[in-house]
């Protein structure tokens, strides 16, 4: 007797947390468009409140359509369980909450989604809960900003614009050293590019929105609990190991051993912030999901003929993509991203922020817009909108000058868009041209 | 709620309740390299219904200090010191394969003691393969992969679990990581060689209930014909596209059998 193998990502994506419709024979995961679920009976319905038995009592805390969803990201990641939210922020939100409280702190990547840095540099202070930023590419920099009340160490796997490539095994090490869980942003990458977890990680959110769904047609996010963190022997984490008043002293490492996490954030989170996910976007989002591994595929290749070709433009004075020869972060991507480091990344023009205007304004085929993942290919200019919220300094520790320009290339044909490139450089040229002469 | 036997701390999911004499008692024991958490559903509900609830976790499993145990009757013996120290006199008896043998075991030598007796996942004689037991000897991540895989219907291996986005390959494995480096091994071998289980059977005088899964692989419904002609008159209940991980796969047609007997 051996261990036969188990199922690969792309059978995982079409087929984990779905069965047969039992009630019709259904092949698609239908729609449960329904805010509740009747009861057989009240011993039942008790049952059911007292987690006693499985099933569904109101959407706010779970559905059966979004259960799929939830489990089959659970299935790609080889976590033990996830949570389906209303959008990426509402993932990062709800497991920030899960896990402290007001007099808590978190040490953070400085290179950051801008949303996610508004939340914790202006949102969260509010609450009570600080954020110390630093360098992404510098472990021991996580390490010296630990203090004795943090309690999560947070980046992205790849951070955005700059694709600073997130030393997972190193971060790891340094947190659980504290006694701290490691949380990573992957939705730049998706489990088709890294598994987070088999490098270390504890619990990984996702941006749904972006390359699980592709489309572009729904907002979403995921939480995912890898189950390996030891939440008792930290003995940080009160909410998960101490008696719950809310739910008549439940213990949640007690009764849920490596679903503690996870568990919590669904009976508290969920249950008192609200922020959950309409069983129709979930529904859209498993559709985008069962094509995962040949989009990212097409993604990947699309961006490395994307990068080859403005790595001989004379107008691009940097290309922040970790594959290219030169980047720091060129050894790390090609141990921890041998498929391929995504499809989003940022370049500088020369000329400026006048310059990036100009490209922007000259493409026809990349949508301009604020979205990363999409089919389509997708272009904005991060200094004047994802991330206008940040200083200047800020803008510097996360690789955004004023001239970066952010691409997220899609699946249209590769001699396309270098054709509508070739446009925006010609515009930025002029620009450049322009300064140089009055310079 | 912990309490200490032979020198050691044993640890007995309760659902934060003292024991009450007046009520009736339900043990749970888990299977190899698991522990208590497998049972929360089940405990939860049976608390709710009057009853005192104890799952405990085996010596050297979960939240219990010491080392493994290293046969069936050693575990039965043990089981009755902890009921002791909880001065719980009858008791029903929940066991999931290991624990079912357990439970047997207990029923068979301990007769006053058992009130009833549910044997989950369960047959008798319950031989390990070679592949298996090497790989727990050297606590081989191989183990668990195998005891997962197998563990779960074939359907199940694709998920599709009733507890909302709780994907049950990650949680068996998880456990099972989780297992201190030659739990699980004993606890295969003390299964592997217990052989004396169909004899005990014929000694068991309280209901018996079998909750078996159509699927098994690992102790297929099959094999279950000489263990039911041992036992006397057991009810037998089996709960189709289920595996050998009924409480995971099958939390709420195991609630409804347990109801049969408790």
């Amino acid at each position: 007797m051996s261990a036969p193998d188990y199922p690969g990502l792309d059978t995982l994506a079409l087929h984990a947390g779905s069965q047969p419709d039992p009630a019709t024979g259904a092949r698609a995961t239908p729609i449960y468009q329904s805010a509740s679920f009747c009861f057989p009976d009240s011993d039942y319905a008790a049952s059911l409140f007292n987690i006693e038995r499985a099933g569904h009592v109101y959407s706010r805390l779970s559905n059966p359509t979004n259960a799929v969803l939830e489990e089959r990201i659970a299935a790609l990641e080889d976590g033990v369980g996830a949570i389906a939210t209303a959008s990426g922020q509402a993932a990062l939100t709800l497991a920030i909450m899960t896990l402290m409280g007001a007099g808590s702190h978190i040490v953070a990547a400085a290179a950051l989604y801008g949303g996610s840095h508004n939340l914790l540099a202006y949102t969260l202070p509010r609450l009570g809960i600080e954020t110390t930023f630093v360098d992404a590419r510098d472990p021991q920099a996580f390490a010296s900003a630990i203090q004795d009340n943090t309690r999560l160490v947070f980046a992205e796997t790849v951070g955005n614009p700059g694709l600073d490539v997130l030393n997972i095994p190193e971060v790891a090490a340094v947190a659980h050293k504290a006694g701290l869980p490691l949380m990573v942003d992957s939705t730049f990458t998706t489990p088709y590019l890294i598994k987070p977890f088999e490098h270390g990680a504890d619990i990984i959110m996702h941006s749904a929105t972006k390359f699980l769904s592709g489309h572009g047609i729904v907002i979403g996010g995921l939480l995912v609990d890898g189950g390996r963190f030891d939440w008792d022997a930290s003995g940080k984490f009160p909410t998960l190991t101490e008696p719950y008043a809310g739910f008549h002293n439940l213990v949640f490492s007690e009764e849920f051993g490596p679903a503690a996490f996870i568990q919590r954030a669904r009976k508290e989170g969920l249950r008192d912030f609200g922020a959950c996910m309409s069983p129709t976007t979930a529904f859209h989002i498993l559709q985008g999901i069962e094509t995962l591994g040949l989009r990212m595929s097409r993604h990947v290749e699309n961006t490395r003929s994307v990068v080859e070709f403005l790595a001989q433009q004379e107008h691009v004075s940097r290309i922040g993509y970790p594959e290219l020869e030169g980047h720091p972060d060129q050894p790390l991507a090609a141990a921890l991203l041998p498929k391929g480091c995504g499809a989003v990344f940022s370049f500088d023009l020369k000329g400026g922020r006048d310059a990036g205007i100009a490209f922007v304004d000259a493409l026809n085929l990349f949508s301009h817009l604020a979205n990363v993942g999409d089919a389509k290919s997708l272009v904005i200019h991060p200094a004047s909108t994802t991330h206008h919220r940040m200083d200047a300094a800020a803008l510097a520790a996360g690789g955004i000058g004023e001239g970066t320009i952010r691409l997220s290339i899609g699946l249209e044909d590769p001699r396309d868009l270098m054709a509508d490139l070739k446009q925006g450089l010609r515009a930025a040229g002029k620009v450049a041209a322009k300064q140089t002469v009055t310079s | 709620m912990k309490i200490t036997i032979d020198n050691n701390s044993v640890y007995c999911y309760t659902n934060s309740r003292d024991i009450d004499s007046d009520k009736p008692s339900i043990v749970f024991i888990h299977g190899s390299g698991m522990d208590h958490t497998v049972w929360t559903l089940a405990a939860r509900h049976f608390a709710r219904h009057g009853n005192n609830v104890i799952a405990v976790d085996l010596p050297g499993h979960g939240r219990s200090a010491g080392a493994a145990l290293e046969n069936i009757a050693a575990m039965a013996d043990w089981l009755k010191k902890v009921l002791d120290a909880l001065k719980v006199e009858a008791t029903a008896v929940v066991g999931h394969s290991l624990g079912s043998l357990i439970a047997l075991d207990f029923s068979a030598r301990y007769a006053s003691r058992a009130r009833a007796l549910v044997m989950v996942g369960t047959i008798v004689p319950m031989p390990v393969s070679d592949a298996i037991l090497e790989a727990c000897k050297n606590n081989d991540h191989s183990a668990y992969d195998m005891l997962t895989q197998y563990g779960l219907s074939k359907r199940h291996q694709y998920g599709g679990n009733r507890s909302s986005g709780i994907w049950m390959v990650g949680s068996s494995l998880r456990l099972y990581e989780r297992s201190k480096p030659g739990a699980l091994y004993h606890d295969m071998n003390a299964c592997n060689e217990y052989q004396c289980g169909l004899e005990r059977a014929r000694a068991v005088e309280c209901p018996v209930l079998m909750v078996l899964g159509s699927e098994d692989r690992l102790t297929p419904v099959r094999g279950t014909r000489p263990l039911q002609e041992a036992l006397n008159h057991p009810e037998v209940s089996v709960l189709p596209g289920a595996g050998h991980t009924l409480m995971m796969e099958a939390p709420n047609a195991l609630l409804d059998a347990l109801h049969r007997v408790l």
